[in-house]
């Protein structure tokens, strides 16, 4: 309950606070909790790689990306469009939707969590899904190109201004 | 808690950054939003893998990491686009690229 609280506050803190900064932070807090709810759930490796990939990766390329960009926090901006509104409407809705699909659901409980096995999950890795494995590696090389060549600075522009 | 409730609060950060996806004005907030919507929905996974739900194997802490995987180049390529934006027009500011309006 500690965690659920703490992965919805957090998610909370970071849609709604003003300063950009502090909304990455309140994202970290979300995430750290959303690892120890991986935890609970019987799967540490997934809590491991959420505190490697969330924590530690995503995380500071966000906060690199928001130093590089905002100019200080003086003056910020309004930091919703007047379409807010509507989009609580949409998103209120989304959760209606589903959370009355939820409850309709009979879900079986068993009161025991299964644990993943990590030798199962590298069997199930590099068996029956080598295939998606090996796409998502290709995918992360591409995406690692693509940023390369997006974000690096177009050095003929320069020279001519 | 049982599945339920896992479920109930993948929903709920799903809800959470659906919100601000649509309704903040800076860039990478909305990227933000994204990373909170792919967390929800590995949430989500990985609660159906552990109460054993469909899955005999563990497909969804496989599908997790794929998840993992794939929201990490997004973030990368997402966040690149945006400092490539900004650089040209100056501003974090979605309502600001407008170009194609006029």
């Amino acid at each position: 309950m500690v965690l659920a609280a703490g992965v919805l506050g957090g998610g909370l803190a970071a849609v709604l606070l003003r300063n950009v900064i502090h909304s990455a932070v309140a994202m970290m807090v979300s995430f750290g909790a959303l690892a120890g709810t991986y935890a609970l759930l019987g799967a540490p490796i997934v809590a491991a790689a959420q505190v490697l990939i969330y924590l530690g990766a995503i995380s500071v390329l966000i906060i690199f990306a928001i130093m590089l960009t905002q100019a200080g926090d003086a003056n910020l901006p309004a930091p919703f469009q007047r379409q807010a509104p509507v989009a609580a409407l949409v998103a209120i809705g989304i959760v209606a939707l589903v959370g009355w699909a939820l409850l309709q659901t009979d879900w079986p409980n068993p009161s025991v969590i299964i644990p993943v096995e990590l030798d199962d999950l590298a069997a199930a890795v590099f068996t029956d899904y080598a295939l998606p494995f090996e796409i998502v590696g290709f995918l992360l090389l591409a995406a690692i190109i693509g940023a390369i060549y997006l974000a690096r600075r177009p050095e003929e522009d320069e020279r001519m201004n | 808690m049982g599945l339920d409730g896992y479920l109930f609060l993948s929903l709920g950060l799903f809800g959470i950054g659906a919100f601000g996806f649509l309704a903040r004005r800076n860039a990478i907030m909305m990227l933000i939003c994204i990373e909170l919507m792919l967390n929800a929905v590995n949430l989500a996974l990985v609660a159906f893998n552990a109460f054993d739900y469909y899955a005999t194997d563990d497909a969804g802490a496989v599908f997790s990491l794929l998840v993992m995987a794939v929201a990490a180049a997004e973030a990368t390529v997402g966040l690149a686009l945006v400092i490539a934006i900004i650089r040209t027009r100056q501003t974090a500011e979605v309502d600001d690229y407008a170009d194609l309006k006029e």
